[in-house]
């Protein structure tokens, strides 16, 4: 008996010590990178390990003020936010027609969308390019949201439609036999009933969108329309040889993202597991 | 289902539900999209005037640059290599957080965090740990395989970008096998081990045949994000040394954008499209036909 238990003990030991190895695996970059970030390049040159002497936060305000911080946030923010609301908005009526309406072109628009998200962007930059360039929508904000409506919503479509079927549609028709109309139907009996895929693609969404390089790195190219990424990019590569600056840029670049997942990691980790299975 | 009585009434439904986010549909993919396959077609340099149709002459000159070629063997060799450790990782992390040991939600929320971040910032993260950590911790400790940077060096820089990316996409395929193993009914589990079944049987043929719906998301997942994989390569390498990691996504656009190659970029870009097209659908069939109902 004491024999098994024994075997039972080391067994849940060295899987908690591999869990263990594994976290740290997992998280130790951004630890080198944070503790990195308030040490001089001469303290990083002789060691990248040890904790730095002094807790100076002057890497984070000469990276803040070189790469503009607060505009590229603004901007990103403005971006990722305005995104969501109408990919949200947009594609979940959209859903709504394609579920509801047994027309002929529903299913074919339908097909449409599922082939296109296998459709990976590299194969329509270069017309995207030079279309949207000629039309004058580069450096635009604006023009971004509606790129992510287009290139989001085939997905969000696809999803909310997969949601929507499972929703029986007796409660509407009682509501219209009242005189409600579908547009105010749809949003006072449906909507509502969407809330869990809604905070899954949120999730998904805001992730793809906040991190997103390759698209804004052909429309922004004006530095006070840079998001994010793009100015973490021209930064490291002007300040490679200073690494205390770069580390401190990279703190800030992920910060925004870190600090809402310590928030939200429940629902995060909730939100993407049910987005995996449907 | 709805009906309309009038074509007018079905049409205003049609443009209240559907018509902005279908108008940004065709507009920012099919346009881009349809002009792209014209495009490849002709002689294409960047303005209209004097384009003439070429027919597959674009498609040719993209088969025959050893360029492209090259590239598509190092993408094909890190394809390999990132599905297949990304998924074991993925699952040995997948079994462990679902043991049921204390701290395995906290372990969950810790494997994730890569996802959070875009891959060019993950990129320099490690840019700084290979450059800087590992040499120091290399030459301080007298460790040979670490003291030099394994960057500039063309046989050690693609298994740092395999390296990274199995360690950013690992979290996320976890989640999807955790759904996954979470899903298994119970008391199949416990009616194997009634029948003395030992816990490696158990893996093989109750749980994995269980979890083919999982592999078949995992695996088109791993696929296509690995034939796409473009912001960790450049921040990370950006290619080099010597283009031993251009990958194919990086080749494409530096041929279109940097050397000017309009129509056979765009024609390697479309041969990029049916390849991942052709690999995903192959194996989302594959793994469908293996799927079985739990009853």
């Amino acid at each position: 008996m004491s024999g098994r238990k024994r075997t039972v003990n080391i067994a849940s030991l060295l899987k908690l010590s591999l869990a263990l190895f594994f976290l740290v695996m997992m998280i130790f970059p951004f630890g080198l990178v944070l503790i990195n970030a308030f040490k001089s390049r001469m303290e990083i040159i002789q060691s990248p390990l040890a904790l730095p002497g002094s807790w100076s936060f002057d890497n984070f305000i000469t990276a803040w003020k070189t790469m503009s911080y607060h505009v590229v946030l603004g901007n990103t923010l403005y971006i990722t936010a305005l995104s969501q609301i109408v990919l949200i908005v947009f594609s979940a009526m959209f859903a709504y027609l394609l579920v509801r309406w047994n027309w002929k072109i529903n299913k074919f628009i339908f097909f449409m969308l599922v082939c296109a998200m296998i459709i990976p962007f590299q194969s329509l930059m270069i017309p995207f390019v030079s279309i949207f360039g000629k039309l004058g929508m580069m450096n635009s904000r604006t023009a971004m949201v509606f790129f992510y409506l287009g290139f989001g919503m085939p997905m969000t479509t696809f999803m909310y439609h997969g949601f929507m079927k499972g929703i029986s549609k007796e409660m509407e028709e009682a509501a219209m036999i009242d005189g409600c109309s579908y547009f105010s139907c749809f949003w006072r009996m449906v909507f509502p009933n969407l809330k869990s895929i809604t905070v899954t693609i949120l999730i998904i969404n805001i992730l793809w969108i906040w991190n997103d390089f390759l698209l804004p790195s052909l429309v922004l190219i004006k530095e006070n329309t840079r998001t994010i990424p793009l100015s973490t990019f021209y930064f490291f590569g002007e300040y490679t040889a200073e690494f205390g600056l770069a580390m401190a840029a990279l703190i800030m670049s992920v910060l925004p993202v870190i600090v809402i997942y310590l928030f939200l990691q429940k629902h995060i980790i909730a939100g993407v597991m049910d987005g995996a299975i449907k | 289902m709805y009906e309309e009585k009038t074509k007018q009434k079905s049409l205003g439904i049609f443009a209240l539900f559907g018509l902005l986010p279908l108008l940004a549909f065709v507009i920012v993919v099919m346009i881009p999209f349809i002009s792209g396959l014209l495009l490849s077609l002709t002689n294409w340099k960047g303005v209209l005037d004097g384009i003439q149709f070429i027919g597959l002459g674009n498609y040719a000159a993209a088969i025959k640059d050893p360029g492209f070629w090259a590239s598509m063997q190092l993408t094909v060799v890190y394809v390999l290599f990132v599905t297949i450790l990304t998924n074991v990782l993925a699952f040995l992390l997948a079994s462990l957080v679902t043991s049921g040991f204390k701290g395995q939600n906290l372990c969950r929320t810790g494997y994730f965090t890569p996802n959070l971040i875009g891959g060019v910032i993950l990129g320099f993260i490690w840019q700084f740990i290979f450059t800087r950590v590992f040499v120091f911790i290399g030459q301080t400790l007298d460790i040979g395989l670490l003291a030099k940077n394994w960057l500039t060096v063309p046989q050690t820089a693609l298994w740092t970008l395999i390296l990274v990316s199995v360690w950013q996409n690992a979290g996320y395929m976890m989640l999807v096998y955790v759904a996954g193993l979470m899903g298994i009914d119970k008391s199949l589990l416990e009616a194997s081990q009634i029948d003395g079944a030992s816990s490696w049987q158990r893996l093989l043929r109750v749980k994995l045949p269980l979890m083919v719906p999982a592999f078949t998301i995992t695996l088109f997942l791993t696929l296509r994000r690995a034939f796409m994989v473009y912001d960790v390569n450049l921040s990370l390498t950006k290619g080099g040394p010597y283009n031993s990691t251009q990958l194919i996504a990086m080749h494409v656009y530096n041929d279109a954008f940097v050397n000017q190659n309009l129509g056979p970029g765009q024609a390697k870009a479309f041969l990029l499209f049916a390849i991942v097209a052709a690999v995903a659908m192959l194996q989302v069939y594959i793994l469908k036909n293996k799927e079985v109902d739990s009853l």
